[in-house]
């Protein structure tokens, strides 16, 4: 049987009178990537920001590597925080830091004692990693979003975690450079052993990412399974039409 | 659901929910602050951004100010040849009113608008939520540290103002009234008393705590994107002066009870 490392069971989430989340029910096994599709606006973001608590569900329980999110102290929630890398969207990088400082930040202040040497040996052997060395002195301000995304990615990793949240990873971006950041979401899996969730609304970063797929439409997952299942064989009209519109765009 | 309740009934809800988040706000400050870690590079840091940049625009104000006041108080002591106690009239204005109340609403603009707009940026672009799930306190990092460094330095940047108006006067009653400058600080100490400066330096902590307070807090608090940064920004430079005057105005009460005590 596979090993869940994220369960998540009727989850519910409102702001005001919009009904964002409605009874969402998801696992994330051990090592997969699963990618999470969904329009604008349809809650995907919503439901990676409450796995990590930075927003707060109106009911339903989540289970992030056995521990139930809604019962942990503030110190446990952070020591389970380290076990999980959020890659933000619009990246997310301290403007007022250099890449090198951007990701010896998280670094220093969660692991005590370690030497320049090896901080060093960490920082640079992740920009290696990354493909962007020569970047280490340089402010996010002097970065391409595909650059950006790269260095966030870089800074979640320095941390060793176990689960990675991709948000929008290839929004904004150029098809080329999608391409690059798709293929560094299979290589932190490769090369790190992470379980993923990708929040996308692009079908080609989902075809190339992805194990699963999970369809969310109007607050519920409407389709889980491999791309073929959820699309080729897609009989809610409003799966179909997520895949046609795509389908056209691209 | 819709909200039925009248315009007004919504209004003076808002701002009682606003005046309890605030107070949390600050509550939350005075609990962590005395929590360790304790952010001392980053405090010296902005102690370094908000004093010694500041420096340039505190020198030229207070210089000013100096040389203006002891121009404009001339005439009126000129009627009763008492153009003589113009260091000690200049020494009391200066010390008790003058320099903490015109470095606080300085520093107000230049550094708490800084504050609101930094934060305010760091919050739309998810900066604060990165600290956040790398399990680093965002409040103890920026809301604390900056707010320590205003504490700190706003007294030393009123101080530093004192001084520098002092100077201005100096010249302009040298130029005038040929007094030479051992004669003109004698007059000035001879004029002020401890009360005038322990209850400035007071007064210019709170100045300095509230400039950083409210910056943080309308940073901290600001949304809708790029705009809220700039609407946090002007509602940080707008709230910090007038919490300034009214502070102002309850010092001046206390020391003169305490004075006529």
């Amino acid at each position: 049987m596979k090993e869940s490392v994220i369960e998540i069971r009727g989850l519910y989430k409102s702001f005001g009178d919009n009904d964002v989340l409605k009874g969402v029910d998801l696992d994330l096994y051990k090592g997969e990537n699963l990618v999470v599709l969904g329009k604008s606006g349809s809650g995907k973001s919503v439901l990676i920001k409450i796995l990590v608590r930075l927003l707060v569900q109106d009911e339903g329980f989540i289970k992030v590597l056995g521990m139930d999110t809604s019962q942990l102290t503030l110190r446990e929630l952070n020591k389970l925080r380290l076990k999980i890398g959020f890659a933000f969207q619009a990246s997310a990088l301290y403007d007022s830091m250099t890449v090198r400082e951007n990701l010896e930040f998280p670094l220093t202040r969660n692991i005590k004692g370690l030497t320049r040497k090896e901080i060093d040996y960490k920082v640079e052997g992740l920009l290696d990693s990354v493909g962007l060395p020569n970047t280490i002195n340089q402010m996010p301000a002097e970065l391409s979003g595909g650059q950006k995304k790269r260095i966030g990615v870089a800074r979640t990793l320095i941390l060793n975690p176990e689960i990675m949240l991709y948000d929008e990873p290839t929004a904004g971006l150029d098809p080329t450079t999608c391409i690059d950041i798709n293929n560094l979401i299979n290589q932190v899996r490769e090369e790190y052993k992470t379980s993923s969730i990708v929040i996308t609304h692009d079908l080609t970063c989902a075809k190339q990412t992805g194990d699963r797929m999970a369809v969310l439409i109007e607050g519920r997952f409407q389709a889980v399974g491999s791309f073929e299942e959820v699309f080729a064989d897609a009989t809610d009209p409003r799966v179909k039409s997520f895949y046609d519109y795509n389908f056209i765009t691209q | 659901m819709e909200d039925k309740k009248p315009v007004i009934s919504k209004k003076i809800d808002n701002f009682f929910r606003g005046l309890a988040d605030a107070f949390a706000f600050v509550k939350r400050f005075f609990v962590e602050v005395w929590l360790p870690p304790y952010e001392f590079k980053e405090i010296v840091r902005q102690c370094y951004e908000i004093g010694y940049r500041s420096l340039p625009l505190i020198s030229l104000t207070g210089f000013i100010i100096g040389i203006v006041f002891t121009n404009q108080s001339r005439p009126s002591l000129a009627e009763f040849g008492a153009t003589s106690w113009l260091p000690a009239l200049i020494s009391i204005a200066v010390v008790r009113a003058l320099g903490p109340l015109v470095t606080a609403l300085i520093a107000a603009g230049k550094v708490g608008s800084g504050i609101g707009a930094e934060i305010g940026s760091m919050k739309v672009t998810e900066q604060i939520d990165a600290m956040e799930v790398s399990a680093i306190n965002p409040f103890k990092y920026l809301v604390i540290t900056r707010t320590v460094a205003t504490t700190l330095m706003i007294p030393v940047l009123v101080m530093y103002t004192d001084f520098v108006a002092l100077m201005g006067s100096f010249l302009n009653v040298n130029q005038n009234e040929m007094v030479s400058l051992s004669t003109f600080f004698v007059q000035v100490f001879e004029a002020i008393s401890f009360l005038d400066i322990f209850s400035s330096v007071i007064k210019s902590l709170v100045f300095g705590f509230t400039i950083g307070i409210v910056g943080c807090y309308k940073g901290y608090r600001s949304n809708s994107g790029t705009e809220g940064v700039g609407k946090a920004a002007n509602a940080s430079v707008v709230m910090s002066m007038f919490l300034i005057f009214i502070e102002e105005l309850l010092a001046l009460q206390i020391v003169n009870a305490i004075r006529n005590a």
